[in-house]
């Protein structure tokens, strides 16, 4: 267990509103009328801080990241980013290191508290650009054009020293040819990192009744296919690999909090429907907390936490879910990790056969990866790997 | 104790659909044996499958209490029978119990094949027919029309029929003082020696095996030790009673009625239906004719997806069985497949109804093999050996000939549906022995393989004729046929649960379908899949399930693991409900399916 808890710990830390609720957004994300009191809302999370100080005290974890999620945290005060971090820094002691991301919309009025956010101690700004043509931001429902998305760029690699920007490809009538040619300007202008993901239709979403309708209709597997093998190459060929199915940096710049979660490390999530997997007496939990902001608040104010499940996890399950996030990476898992937490191991007939149908490779250290063409089916590859 | 002249005994006749359910619930209502609040549609299809269905599998009985217009106290004992075909046996035992029967016709549809046949079993029992014209309330009804149809085809006298909606309650009190004017009264001598007929018996939950009986002579009281005589085994009576449709405790059950009687027998196989029951320390001179024994027709195997469950297979057979003894099994081991049964059915509709049956009620996953008709085989050494199963059939050149069954079918449609449904029998087969037309309906009699008519055929004519024909038949013997053992490879390994014995000539157009049905209900894999149909090693037919190309969650939400690990769960418990054959899964339904398919 003592392994396990050598780092790898991070905060995360969810602010629940939007401005508007994008049509393929399946996220836990709320938009209000009325004016949020944020300050209410950071109290809260401030509550929410001081319980998991109790839980995860005495372990010697040092803080690696922390990271703003939403919704749109950009929406916020900087005053209340700067109040939770000061908070967090009363808990916890902070690697030298410590990654502070915030993920912000790249429209002109959530630039002008960028500054902000740096003073308040956040070093990596993460924008929501999603497209850079127009006409693309239009039909996903985004609030901002491409001129705007460019100019807060720009802004954020002044104020940020690191800086990564979302695509989201794969839409509807997308060629090969205007991918490639958005997707070759966004590496032009990429820092350090790019998150690029391919659309797909979440139930409860705006696109989904629209899909269901056969009002919109989704490329065929084969081109989703096609698109994802050319962003591969294109990535490579820049300078920025794909470090994990969806997300490409240059080597040293992978996301520090998302390296947390797919490496199964240990995080806690504070806010509206954030989830937590740590550690506690050797058990490790799943906890996640109440979706909806108003009841989330009413029931922090009342207890101190907002946590709708706070479960144990068992072995299969703790074994099953470091598979899921480990397979992501391109460095691959560690088979002895996998039999700790799981207490069994993969079936190696399992694995031979896969592998030599050129899903599966076992690098040079002896971790278990998977191949560039096996990321294309990994879901279907991991239900082979674990039954 | 009622006086024989003051009892009736009465089947209902009636094509599906025509409302015989539903005037049974009437009738019931009527007669005050269930209150309103105890009372649902179709109260006598106890089986959720038969609601689900809208068919009734099972006979069931009830007694009306009937105050008639005179004053006179009745009792009316209704038998509401089967109405599909693969159930016909149960018909003929219901009617041997009674004296007489309602025939109900739909007053648009008119006479269906199966009513037919259905009135001639009755007459044969000697029956009086009462006709009863229903669903004379709808738009589309025309009685006189089809009172006319009845006299033509059936020959009786329909001017006095009773026109009546089942739905509405139109003319439903008419029924019951029509019955006990119409209808004769049981015959019996209860001072003799007790006579009773094994009509039907079931496995209860509760009361363990209830025989359902009808008393001719004599009197069946409880606590009186009774004789089957067929199986030659005594029974001490702990219970006799009746329904209404509840169960109803009773002393006594005397000449001309009919109950149930319960006694410690272990299960339904030794209570036979159609054996006579009498008294042990005073039997009776002379048994009942009692029925010819159910055959069953459609063989398939059945194995459990998880080869762990065998053991949980044998015990839920065993517990059907308890209740259906129309259906039989045996072990069948398959070197593909491990352990499983073999099972014979009455019919497709009937296999189907099991299937769902373990599927629901005993959560089992089961393969179903291609179902098969019984073939005879004389070998080159002069052997005859019986065939249903692929996996037994013998080298080409040890068989010197393979003879199947036949059968010869009644069929009844309106002319407009008449060039469908010939071109549907010439397709399966048939020769036509005659064809005769009779106001706007004709009736044809057809000569038909079994294996052709046993699978779909009854789909086929349903969806040829929307619904407005009907079919019925009987064995007729064995004839000389041209059988191919057909194998379906997939990935290029032979799949033994999805041979089948097919005739020569149709081998490659049910090869194909079979490929491409497969193409569609085979997942695709992490590679591609040919499927094959093949006859002694060449192949017949191919197609191929490509590839998966893409399958891949493109984020996952902050550090939300659950949801993933949730699918993943699903995932892997539909990966459970499939049977790997080399290295490919392949679900239930693609097993099911092919059960289905009987070829264009």
């Amino acid at each position: 267990m003592t392994v396990e808890l050598r780092g790898n710990f991070g905060i995360y830390v969810h602010w629940p509103f939007c401005a508007s609720k994008c049509p393929y957004c399946d996220f836990n994300s709320h938009v209000r009328h009325k004016e949020v009191d944020q300050f209410r809302y950071a109290a809260a999370l401030i509550r929410e801080l001081d319980y998991y100080a109790v839980r995860t005290s005495g372990s010697g974890r040092r803080l690696e990241s922390i990271f703003f999620g939403g919704g749109t945290p950009s929406l916020m005060d900087p005053r209340v980013v700067s109040k939770i971090l000061e908070a967090i820094s009363c808990h916890w002691s902070i690697d030298e290191n410590v990654e502070i991301t915030l993920e912000a919309n790249p429209t002109s009025s959530d630039s002008l508290r960028f500054a902000g956010y740096r003073s308040a101690g956040v070093n990596r700004l993460s924008l929501g650009v999603q497209s850079l043509r127009d006409a693309t931001l239009r039909t996903l429902g985004r609030q901002h054009d491409a001129a705007e998305a460019l100019r807060s760029m720009e802004l954020a690699r002044l104020v940020f020293p690191r800086l990564s920007f979302d695509l989201i490809y794969t839409h509807p009538d997308q060629g090969e040819d205007e991918w490639r040619e958005e997707l070759s300007l966004a590496l032009s202008l990429a820092a350090d990192h790019l998150s690029l993901y391919q659309l797909t239709i979440e139930p409860g979403t705006a696109f989904y009744s629209l899909e269901r309708s056969g009002r919109l209709v989704m490329p065929l597997e084969e081109r989703g296919r096609t698109l994802f093998d050319l962003t591969q190459d294109l990535c490579l060929a820049a300078g920025l690999p794909a470090y994990e199915i969806s997300n490409h940096a240059r080597p040293g710049s992978e996301s520090r909090h998302n390296l947390i979660y797919w490496r199964y490390g240990d995080y806690i999530g504070v806010g509206a429907g954030a989830h937590g997997r740590f550690f506690e007496k050797s058990v490790r939990y799943a906890a996640s907390a109440f979706r909806l902001p108003e009841t989330w608040l009413s029931m922090v104010e009342k207890n101190g936490i907002g946590l709708e499940q706070d479960v144990p996890l068992s072995p299969a399950e703790s074994g099953a879910e470091f598979l899921l996030m480990g397979l992501r990476l391109v460095e691959g898992i560690d088979l002895d990790r996998y039999r700790r937490l799981s207490g069994t191991n993969l079936n190696p007939e399992r694995i031979a056969s896969l592998e030599a149908l050129g899903f599966i490779t076992r690098h040079k250290d002896g971790r278990l990866a998977v191949t560039v063409e096996g990321r294309a089916v990994l879901n279907r590859l991991i239900v082979e790997l674990i039954d | 104790m009622a006086k024989l002249s003051h009892i009736r005994n009465f089947a209902i006749i009636a094509h599906i659909d025509h409302g015989k359910s539903t005037l049974a619930d009437r009738l019931i209502q009527l007669t005050g044996g269930l209150s309103p609040r105890e009372m649902k549609d179709q109260v006598l299809d106890s089986m959720d499958i038969e609601r689900e269905r809208g068919i009734t599998i099972k006979a069931q009985t009830v007694r009306l209490r009937y105050e008639s217009e005179t004053g006179e106290l009745y009792i009316l004992n209704l038998i509401d029978t089967p109405g599909h075909v693969d159930f016909g046996y149960e018909v003929s035992r219901s009617l041997a119990a009674c004296e007489g029967s309602l025939l109900i016709v739909d007053a648009s549809q008119g006479v269906e094949a199966q009513t037919l046949a259905n009135v001639y079993k009755a007459l044969e029992n000697d029956h009086e027919i009462l006709p009863v014209l229903n669903k004379v309330d709808l738009p589309a009804a025309e009685p006189e029309r089809i009172k006319t149809q009845i006299e033509d085809v059936i020959g009786i006298d329909a001017s006095s029929a009773l026109m009546i909606s089942a739905k509405t309650g139109l003319g439903v009190e008419n029924v019951l003082e029509a019955i006990i004017k119409t209808l004769p009264c049981p015959q019996g001598e209860i001072s003799a020696p007790l006579k009773a007929l094994l009509i039907d018996s079931w496995y209860d939950l509760y009361l363990g095996v209830v025989v359902l009986v009808r008393v001719f002579d004599g009197r069946l009281t409880k606590g009186m030790r009774v004789r089957m005589l067929g199986a030659d085994v005594a029974y001490d009576i702990e219970r006799v009673g009746f329904f209404t449709p509840k169960l109803v405790d009773a002393e006594v059950l005397s000449s001309g009625e009919i109950g149930f009687l319960i006694a410690a027998i272990k299960e339904v196989a030794a209570a036979r239906v159609g054996d006579t029951i009498t008294e042990d320390k005073r039997a009776c001179a002379v048994p009942l004719a009692g029925f010819k024994p159910v055959q069953s027709v459609v063989f398939c195997g059945l194995f459990p997806i998880d080869t762990g469950d065998f053991e949980s297979v044998r015990v839920a057979l065993g517990k059907l069985r308890l209740n259906d003894a129309s259906f039989n099994y045996e072990m069948e081991t398959s070197a593909a497949l491990g352990f499983g049964f073999r099972c014979g059915f009455l019919g497709l509709l009937h296999l189907e109804i099991i299937q769902e049956r373990l599927t629901r009620e005993f959560n089992l996953d089961l393969i179903v093999t291609s179902p098969s008709v019984v073939y005879e085989l004389v070998l080159t050494d002069g052997r005859e050996i019986i065939l249903h199963n692929p996996a037994d059939m013998p080298e080409r050149t040890e068989i010197r000939e393979v003879l199947e069954p036949w059968i010869r079918a009644s069929l009844m449609t309106s002319n407009e549906y008449l060039g469908a449904i010939l071109k549907l029998c010439q397709a399966r087969r048939g020769i036509q022995v005659s064809l005769s037309c009779v106001g706007s309906r004709t009736i044809l009699s057809y000569d038909f393989p079994l294996n052709e008519i046993v699978f779909d055929f009854y789909d086929r004519l349903k969806s040829a004729s929307k619904g407005y024909a009907s079919f019925d038949y009987d064995f007729t013997g064995y004839r000389p046929c041209d059988l191919a053992c057909m194998q379906i490879l997939v990935n290029g390994e032979p799949v033994d649960a999805l041979a089948m014995l097919v005739h020569r000539s149709q081998a490659e157009v049910r090869g194909r379908f079979i490929c491409e049905t497969l193409k569609e209900l085979i997942p695709r894999h992490l590679f591609k899949v040919p499927i094959q149909a093949a006859i002694g090693g060449k192949v017949i037919a191919r197609e191929t399930v490509a590839a998966l190309r893409k399958d891949v969650t493109a984020k996952c939400y902050g550090g939300d693991i659950t949801r993933k690990r949730k699918l993943l769960e699903k995932q892997k418990a539909g990966k459970k409900k499939m049977r790997q054959f080399g290295k490919v899964d392949i679900p239930q339904e693609a097993f099911l399916a092919v059960v289905k398919m009987g070829g264009e």
